[in-house]
């Protein structure tokens, strides 16, 4: 009986740890939001210059990683997508497979990924250290909200530079397909290339990164809240971080799950 | 004397249910130099960081300047900030940034002073801390005593009315702590501010304090003069001054029982 009610319990306390932790962070995201939005006409100034230090490290120097990782996934599905297509006959419409899966689907979520564990955990470890040495305390007591010094700048540049980097993720995943199409396939080149061209909508395109721009929420979003979350010392940051990108890798797909519903019954 | 610009009354502080600070009733007036003393861990740098409003207290109310830290909007609270300055018993300074940066923080945030003027105010912080051509330097390339100085510069960058520090000269080598307890005085004297020092030093406190207070069991147990305090017959307090340890157990069975739990008996 007791073992029961200790499951039981502890169920519950988890959902309410849950619950709470839930309501903490979209009372942050509300909080960050409304600084960025309606801080500026009520006085409080964005800072530009600690905006654009965080865009490069986020943007600029996931570059690579991002583009490679999706030429390899629109090979990937190209690949995929010949070997069902090859027994029809049917291989030029890998184009479309491709490109709808990349530009819909794929491109940003790969990106949502690469950035949660690349600079969503940097992000918490870097706020957790600057919690544990007090450096969180000193903002505070020099008068400065770390919301408009440290949060804002950080979702300012995520909102900016997800999408941008999910563009970049389209284009290289697309070009992935063209790789296999053109040297395995054998396809003309611009058969394929007016095929890609059809298949993908603008709504296609749009709703990607409509999708992409949320992620960047999140992923800014859990990084900071983990990384003030962040108890004890060195440990506690490690222990952060790692729930950083388990839940905002989560939540991405939880919220992926949602839009792919709204888009695929309204459009 | 005049009007208290600090005033705290009836101040509880827990963490979680134990209770550190229990009922703490103190007033801090305008330009004088408070001295906390206090055993380690009895709540002395709690007690700052709620005068700052850092930490939210769970009974009592705590003024600055007239402002309730609990209850006031952030922006008022900010005021009274911005003309504070805090050295943080682990100096806080900003690992990301330089020396010279963390001291123009405040500087570059809330003044719209232009970059060559706030350069020269950073080194003149730094200078009066003798840290002189340290602008450069990462905090992590400096040494303890160094940091602390750092972080006093940081301080006082926006030329404070509050000055609290968290044990100025712990760490220090005697010449710089000296240093540091003539440079409160300078502070105190030139600049006419209120100054709040916990510290462990019983040299600093005789030189620099007007008023000296200690803090026992959560409780303010002794307030006053150095005078006052010389000439007090509280054995708490003679055993701070003289630097007695406390006495030893001299009950066996007792100190076994703090030492295995009571399971075994
Ligand atoms: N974050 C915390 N969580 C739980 N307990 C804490 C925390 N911070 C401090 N304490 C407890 O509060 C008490 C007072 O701590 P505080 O740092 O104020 O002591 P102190 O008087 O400044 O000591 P010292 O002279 O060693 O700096 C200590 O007993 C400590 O165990
Ligand atoms: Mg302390």
């Amino acid at each position: 009986m007791n073992a029961f009610w200790d499951t039981f319990g502890g169920a519950g306390r988890g959902m309410i740890d849950f619950a709470v932790h839930l309501y903490r962070i979209v009372h942050l995201s509300f909080r960050s939001l409304y600084w960025i939005f309606i801080g500026p006409f009520k006085g409080e100034r964005i800072r530009w210059r600690l905006t654009f230090v965080q865009m490069v490290r986020i943007g600029v120097n996931s570059l690579p990683i991002v583009g490679v990782i999706s030429f390899c996934v629109g090979l990937i599905i190209a690949m995929q997508a010949a070997y069902q297509l090859e027994r029809f006959g049917a291989t030029i419409y890998v184009a479309d497979l491709v490109g709808v899966s990349i530009t819909r689907e794929l491109g940003p979520l790969i990106t949502a990924i690469i950035i949660a564990g690349r600079s969503g955990s940097a992000i918490t470890a870097e706020i957790g250290t600057m919690k544990v040495s007090e450096e969180i305390d000193a903002l505070k007591t020099m008068g400065l909200n770390p919301i408009g010094y440290l949060v804002v700048p950080r979702t300012l540049a995520m909102i900016v530079v997800v999408p941008c980097l999910t563009v970049l993720a389209d284009l290289f995943g697309i070009a992935g397909g063209f790789v296999l199409a053109i040297y395995n396939l054998k396809l003309p080149f611009l058969a394929y290339f007016n095929e890609t061209a059809t298949a993908i909508l603008l709504k296609d395109f749009i709703t990607g990164l409509i999708k992409s721009g949320f992620f960047a929420i999140i992923i800014a979003q859990i990084g900071v809240y983990q990384g003030f979350s962040v108890q004890g010392g060195a440990e506690g940051v490690g222990k952060s971080t790692t729930a950083s990108v388990v839940s905002s890798i989560f939540l991405i797909i939880f919220a992926d799950l949602l839009f792919t519903t709204l888009f695929y019954s309204t459009f | 004397m005049s009007e208290p610009i600090i005033q705290i009354k009836n101040l509880h502080s827990r963490y979680g249910t134990r209770e550190i600070l229990k009922g703490i009733n103190l007033d801090v007036y305008k330009d004088e130099t408070l001295v906390i003393l206090g055993r380690s861990g009895c709540g002395k740098s709690t007690l700052l960081r709620h005068i700052i409003g850092l930490q939210k207290q769970s009974q009592g109310d705590i003024f600055v300047k007239g402002v309730n830290m609990a209850r006031a909007s952030d922006a008022e609270r900010d005021e009274v900030l911005k003309k504070s300055g805090m050295l943080f018993q682990g100096a806080a300074l900003f690992n990301s940034m330089t020396v010279g940066d963390n001291v123009a923080l405040p500087l570059v945030e809330h003044t719209p002073l232009e970059p060559s003027t706030i350069e020269i105010m950073t080194r003149m912080k730094l200078e009066l801390v003798g840290l002189s051509g340290f602008e450069s330097f990462m905090p992590a390339q400096l040494s303890g005593g160094m940091k602390k100085r750092a972080a006093l510069a940081r301080a006082l960058a926006m030329d404070p009315d509050i000055l609290f520090c968290d044990e100025p000269s712990a760490g220090l080598d005697p010449i710089v702590a000296a240093g540091i307890d003539y440079l409160i005085l300078k502070l105190k004297r030139a600049f006419k501010m209120t100054i709040m020092v916990v510290t462990h030093e019983l040299a600093s406190v005789f030189l620099i304090a007007d008023r000296i207070a200690l803090l026992d069991d959560g409780q303010v147990i002794f307030l006053g003069t150095r005078e006052d305090m010389k000439n007090s017959s509280n054995p708490k307090i003679i055993q701070f001054l003289q630097r007695q340890p406390d006495e030893e157990v001299v009950d066996r069975e007792l100190y076994l029982n703090s030492l295995i739990g009571t399971k075994y008996l």
